[in-house]
């Protein structure tokens, strides 16, 4: 079994056979991470660099965890101290991974494309570890495989995105993703965050929490960021907690119970109280640890895949 | 230089010509036109059998680029790309560094174009609306006009404030030259790069809403209305809505003209999909419906000028990531094909509509004098076959740079070559 494609630029177009290829390759690795011994040898001899032109933390570790449990090589460059902050394009910084003969690449950065373009000029495998206001594929995998595992599967399971969808990648590609594999997703957030022409998308949107609390199964709750207040989206983060915040009051109005997911890192009490981010329908820490089986699933099967092609 | 054109398609909206007819042209003028005419010796023949001879076309929205930018374009390069295009004018817009805001550089600009080709293409200033392009103080536009500048604008950059739009309406209405306005309200746009619509949102791109044009339009058409002597027109209109305030304004009588590119009556906002920066303009490529309005405002009249907007920039300028990229596509070598392609053999305009859009409107927009194709007049003309079937190769342009989104498109029609100034120089 192999993806269709050599990169993983998106989860716009990834067909629904693919996706469960790599929840199904994820939930193998996953029980490698709960062994004593959590390393194992398919990439060993690949080189992979992680080339995060915008901060993380998080993603960053995720990737870099996920790489060295499957043995492969790893180099870190992030952009500050790098030759990027000396003016260096992407374009050479791209010739010379070519130039250094790397097998994979790990991209993150600000700007929505940056890795279709890295795809265009590099031979190596490319992966999106979040591009602009784009997508974050991964991240809606490891959302979808926790969703996966709790409720056995993803369709006709009913999905809310909470919050700053307008400038969202997590959401654009929990939405391509969800609704592949025969979810319900709708969005919820004020208008000036929701982007136009959502619906053509095949998402409902909401404006009140109170309208679509009761219709739900899983709130996936974004992270807003300060930023958006100061370009005049939002007025500030009293209103939003006190509109769209997503608290325990608002939930347990709800008969159903309600499943707590946030790509991280949470503003506590802000975008989501803390009660719910720590209470038992949470699932953010499992968020975490998938994290990690989704993406030696994505390294595991493009890795692979290149080798046989080569031979 | 002496040639015999035999049998040409004569078209000419000024005179009003739509015939079959010879030309001999000799010392720079028409010296003959006639059907058939006897063959003299020491003229060269060229069969024009099933081709077209127009008024020499004028392209009024180019960016040269010289002086300050030279390593994207120079004054013999683009002169070069025009001539290529079938062009026997080109109108260059003033932002260049230093800008066209004052008699020297104005003057340089056209010595840069007489000594480019031989000066086969005339080259046309548009000094700058406000000194340095900067919006806030009005630019000589009295020296500028007595040094040759056909019209004001700050172009890349909109005349923002409204109370300088007025200044600069009224100042310029003394000389009857046009304002041309980059219609833009600048806090709408918050580093768009791409229509603002449903492609923007599956591609993550910030997004460049119509209404950003449409309400700067707006503005200009009621400061217009309060300064009827003034004359406005707008560069590369791209929405439905701003067709419509443009008709609306007209029927009322204002004194308004505007201007489309190819890019905008051929292109969707869908090619930006795969991120080719060499889909990135400003205005941006908008959706279907508003390419249909602007083909409809062609037809109509609303629309009077087909002009390029040519506006090179090198490789590496462009290839880099989609959002950091420059705005502006070249088109000079395209545009006729385009025009031809998109326009004339789909029905939407006639040869001799397309021809008024391509020479006669924006000479009287810039109060040049018009190109009459008659005996004894000088011989400024287009050669054009409008059937020749080719593919656009990005390597081969004469433009300095190659950020066309056009490379392998199929085009049928293209120049054959122009006559300017007693030269003849083929296309190609």
């Amino acid at each position: 079994m192999a993806l269709q494609s050599r990169h993983l630029l998106g989860l716009e177009g990834v067909s629904a056979e693919d996706i469960t290829l790599i929840l199904d390759t994820a939930r193998s690795f996953r029980e490698v991470l709960d062994r004593p011994i959590k390393k194992v040898p398919p990439l060993q001899g690949k080189t992979i660099v992680n080339l995060f032109f915008e901060s993380s933390t998080r993603t960053r570790i995720s990737f870099e965890l996920a790489e060295r449990r499957l043995s492969a090589d790893v180099v870190n460059f992030a952009a500050s101290g790098s030759s990027v902050s000396k003016g260096e394009t992407l374009k050479d910084t791209a010739r010379n991974i070519e130039a250094m003969r790397i097998d994979m690449v790990v991209i993150r950065h600000a700007s929505s494309g940056a890795p279709h373009f890295l795809s265009r000029v590099v031979k190596a495998n490319v992966i999106n570890a979040g591009d602009g206001q784009h997508e974050h594929p991964t991240q809606a995998l490891l959302d979808m495989m926790t969703l996966r595992e709790k409720y056995g599967a993803l369709k006709g399971l009913r999905v809310c995105i909470v919050g700053d969808i307008l400038h969202s990648r997590v959401a654009r590609s929990n939405i391509y993703g969800l609704k592949t594999m025969g979810a319900e997703v709708s969005v919820c957030g004020p208008a000036t965050l929701i982007p136009r022409h959502m619906e053509e998308l095949g998402v409902r949107v909401y404006h009140r929490l109170e309208d679509i609390i009761p219709r739900v199964d899983v709130l996936n709750v974004l992270r807003i960021q300060l930023e958006r207040q100061k370009s005049g989206l939002f007025p500030s983060l009293r209103e939003y907690h006190r509109y769209f915040g997503v608290t325990k009051e608002r939930v347990e109005k709800a008969p159903q119970p309600i499943t707590i997911m946030h790509p991280g890192p949470i503003n506590r009490d802000v975008e989501l109280s803390a009660d719910l981010a720590d209470g038992e329908h949470s699932v953010i820490l499992e968020q975490v640890t998938n994290g990690v089986a989704i993406r030696m699933a994505i390294l595991y099967l493009l890795g692979t895949a290149q080798s046989s092609e080569r031979s | 230089m002496k040639l015999h054109l035999s049998k040409a398609h004569v078209i000419d909206p000024v005179t009003g010509t739509d015939a079959i007819l010879d030309l001999r042209i000799a010392d720079g003028r028409i010296e003959r036109m006639g059907p058939g005419l006897p063959q003299e010796r020491g003229f060269e023949v060229i069969d024009m059998t099933g081709k077209i001879v127009t008024p020499g076309l004028m392209d009024m929205h180019v960016h040269l680029r010289e002086p300050g930018f030279e390593h994207k374009e120079t004054i013999a390069t683009g002169c070069a790309a025009a001539a290529a295009g079938g062009f026997t004018a080109i109108a260059c817009m003033p932002n260049t560094n230093p800008a066209i805001d004052d008699e020297s550089v104005a003057r340089y600009v056209q010595e840069q174009g007489r000594r480019a080709a031989n000066g086969v293409v005339d080259v046309l200033p548009i000094g700058a609306a406000t000194k340095g392009r900067s919006g806030e103080e009005l630019a000589p536009f009295a020296e500028l006009a007595e040094a040759g500048a056909i019209g004001f604008s700050d172009d890349g950059a909109p005349i923002a404030s409204a109370e300088i739009m007025r200044r600069v309406l009224e100042y310029a209405s003394m000389y009857d030259l046009p304002v041309i306005q980059h219609a833009e309200e600048p806090t709408m746009v918050r580093g768009g790069c791409m229509h603002e619509g449903s492609v923007s949102l599956r591609l993550g791109l910030p997004g460049i809403p119509r209404v950003a044009e449409e309400i700067m339009i707006a503005r200009d058409l009621i400061l217009l209305r309060y300064i009827p002597r003034a004359r406005y027109h707008v560069a590369h209109i791209s929405t439905a809505e701003s067709v419509d305030l443009i008709r609306r304004a007209k029927a009322q009588g204002l004194n308004v003209t505007c201007e489309v590119t190819p890019h905008h009556f051929t292109l969707t906002d869908e090619a930006v999909e795969g991120y080719d920066t060499n889909t990135k303009m400003n205005p941006p490529l908008r959706p279907r419906e508003d390419v249909e309005a602007l083909k409809e405002g062609l037809k109509d009249g609303t629309i009077d000028v087909i002009a390029t907007d040519h506006a090179p920039h090198t490789v590496d300028e462009k290839e880099v990531e989609y959002t950091a990229a420059p705005f502006g596509i070249i088109g000079l070598e395209t545009a006729l094909g385009l025009a031809l392609t998109e326009l004339v053999h789909t029905k939407v305009l006639t040869l001799s509509q397309l021809i008024g859009k391509l020479s006669t409107n924006p000479r009287r927009i810039t109060s040049r004098p018009p190109i009459r194709l008659e005996q004894g007049a000088p011989a400024n003309l287009t050669l054009i076959d409008p059937d020749i079937e080719w593919i656009v190769d990005r390597g081969t342009s004469h433009s300095k740079s190659q950020n066309s989104p056009f490379g392998g498109r199929r085009l049928k029609g293209g120049a054959i070559g122009i006559i300017n100034h007693g030269m003849y120089v083929s296309a190609g």
